[in-house]
């Protein structure tokens, strides 16, 4: 513990990361204001003691939608990250323990899964079943399990050569106890560092489901969403602009940050970037 | 190299065949019958049932995808029933905006990011270094649909120079459909040119450390030379792989950043098929996606094994 918390990006990260979590889990009890709470004598105020964040077109609160919408980004987010490790993870862990034919299938699915970028997986989800929050995790999910696998694989490879995988193999163990037991938790802090990051791409890519009305619906808000709804008056109110979709960028800088200072903490080997930062 | 560019195109073919049937299947599950949708609640079932026949709804599900597939090998994607005409007409007009838009944003993103990656390993750990890498970083967490209601803001509403949206097209007045796209492109290439120039710096910083860099300086070349004559190119290796993904995926983050800007290309396209529940157009529009998407990794990788010889003898990567 002591080891992590000498990384400063690691402290700042998570600390800042931790604060929004803590404002959108805050948002379960309390809010300032109730958030579907319409009062349009009251809309477009600027910020003041009683609007800290001012209101929008509909005289909501500003501060009380930012903190439920940090609320649904993070939720979003970690569940389609819990998919993707939940899926991915023993897929990756079995092409690498297996090899062969089951390795073979694992990659074709993977490529074939990357051929499905987040927005059309969420376009046929749609058209299936509506949109709705439950889309826009599925469709993250869905596309995190390739990444997930890949980055399994690729550190269950370096791995499943090294003497006690093989001691483990004499001692008589297949391939399942051979993955859960060496092969897991070896590949563990990769698997780690590369929530940090699907985490911040999720919320990024939460955001652009709902701006585009695929996520998110109401009365539930996202970050996303609100800043689908300042789109018909960001011209003249760019406030309803601005809040929201800072707040988008300081969470996902946030949990950038602590990934990279979690990445040089669990492993310094790891500290020459990561191909894996694509949107 | 043939057997690799042909190993390469079969897991291409056998990708999109797969990809058809999934969104094939996803689609025929759907409750509607379009016979139905066309001809409103009022009309007949004698006459629906016509219609269905006329459509070829009636045949089994097998041979409506074959009939599909093969369609779309010449060129038939079907007729869309909302809007009457030809799938294939409305998806080529609106990649006459899309395909510009991702191509402008990759041009701008690899002209600033490439540069500035190069220039951050070259001046490694100094200020400069840390100024681009701080702009990298907050490029990255900025989504590119916001970054583009900012941009419309500066440069649309408060100095005038561009257009805040709508386009213009282009056989209409060239010049303004260039002008409609440059603030979109704009946006999406700010994300993609921070991760370039994140990859960038790496690969070279990477490269630096390299043997061979150290033997072109032992013939005699200054350091900035070895790195350029040597380092640049192999840099470029990783860089290329990022390149291709980021095509892929600039064409479906063009979806979401044409919304910002009222631009009529294939992502308005889409939306209103759905809320217009026109699943053939859905189908072709999500199947030229995912086309997009597979065709650009396909020629990735090929470029990849030209560039680097040592790939071509493994299939996996």
């Amino acid at each position: 513990m002591k080891r992590l918390l000498s990384h400063p990006s690691l402290v700042i990260g998570l600390v800042a990361t931790l604060l929004f979590l803590a404002l959108g889990l805050l948002s379960l009890v309390w809010t300032p204001y109730p958030i579907a709470q319409i009062d349009i004598p009251r809309r477009f105020l600027a910020p003041s003691a009683a609007h800290w964040l001012g209101t929008d077109n509909l005289g909501r609160d500003m501060m009380s939608l930012v903190m439920a919408g940090t609320w649904t980004s993070f939720l979003v987010a970690a569940v389609a990250v819990a998919i993707g490790v939940g899926v991915g993870v023993p897929l990756g862990l079995a092409a690498a323990a297996w090899g062969g034919a089951v390795e073979w299938v694992v990659l074709r699915l993977t490529d074939f899964v990357f051929a499905f970028p987040a927005v059309i997986a969420a376009i046929l989800i749609t058209t299936l079943v509506g949109p709705g929050a439950v889309n826009a995790i599925v469709a993250i999910g869905i596309f995190n399990i390739p990444v997930f696998a890949r980055v399994a694989r690729g550190g269950a490879l370096s791995i499943a050569t090294l003497d006690f995988v093989a001691a483990g193999r004499l001692a008589g163990l297949g391939n399942t106890l051979i993955a859960w037991r060496h092969l897991l938790p070896n590949v563990m802090s990769l698997i780690i560092v590369q929530g940090t990051i699907q985490m911040s791409l999720g919320i990024l890519s939460e955001a652009g489901l709902s701006y585009i009305g695929l996520g998110t619906q109401p009365p539930e808000t996202s970050l996303g969403l609100m800043l689908k709804d300042a789109q018909g008056v960001f011209l003249i109110h760019p406030w309803l602009t601005l809040v929201p979709g800072l707040a988008i960028v300081l969470i996902v800088i946030a949990l950038n940050i602590a990934g990279d200072g979690l990445r040089d903490a669990i492993d310094p080997r790891l500290r020459q970037g990561n191909p894996n930062v694509l949107a | 190299m043939i057997a690799f560019t042909l190993r390469r195109f079969l897991g291409f073919a056998a990708t999109l065949l797969v990809a058809a049937l999934v969104i094939f299947w996803l689609l025929d599950l759907l409750p509607g019958d379009p016979a139905q949708f066309i001809l409103g609640i009022n009309a007949t079932p004698e006459s629906v049932a016509r219609l269905r026949v006329q459509m070829g709804l009636d045949a089994p599900a097998h041979e409506r995808f074959l009939a599909w597939i093969w369609g779309m090998l010449q060129g038939d994607f079907g007729m869309s029933y909302t809007q009457r005409a030809p799938v294939a007409e409305l998806i080529w007009a609106r990649l006459a905006v899309t395909l510009p838009l991702s191509i402008f944003a990759m041009v701008i993103s690899i002209v600033v990011g490439l540069p500035l990656g190069i220039l951050a390993a070259r001046r490694r750990g100094k200020l400069l270094d840390t100024a681009i890498m701080v702009t990298a970083q907050t490029g990255v967490a900025i989504p590119n649909f916001w970054f583009g209601m900012l941009l419309t803001l500066l440069f649309a509403v408060t100095l005038r120079w561009l257009p805040p949206g709508g386009f213009t097209p282009w056989n209409e007045d060239g010049g303004a459909a260039f002008r409609g796209l440059i603030l979109p492109s704009l946006a999406l290439a700010l994300p993609q040119a921070s991760i370039l120039a994140r990859v960038m710096r790496t690969a070279l910083v990477d490269v630096t450390g390299q043997d061979y860099i150290r033997t072109a300086r032992a013939k005699g070349l200054t350091m900035g030379e070895a790195v350029w004559r040597h380092g640049v190119r192999n840099a470029l290796l990783p860089v290329l792989t990022i390149l291709g993904l980021q095509f892929a995926y600039l064409v479906a983050g063009t979806i979401i950043v044409e919304n910002v800007f009222y631009l009529p290309g294939l992502g308005r396209l889409i939306f209103t098929a759905i809320s217009e529940r026109d699943l053939i157009l859905v189908r072709g529009a999500t199947i030229i996606l995912i086309v997009t998407v597979t065709a650009t990794m396909l020629l990735t990788d090929i470029a990849y094994a030209l560039v680097d010889p040592r790939l071509r003898e493994r299939s996996a990567p």
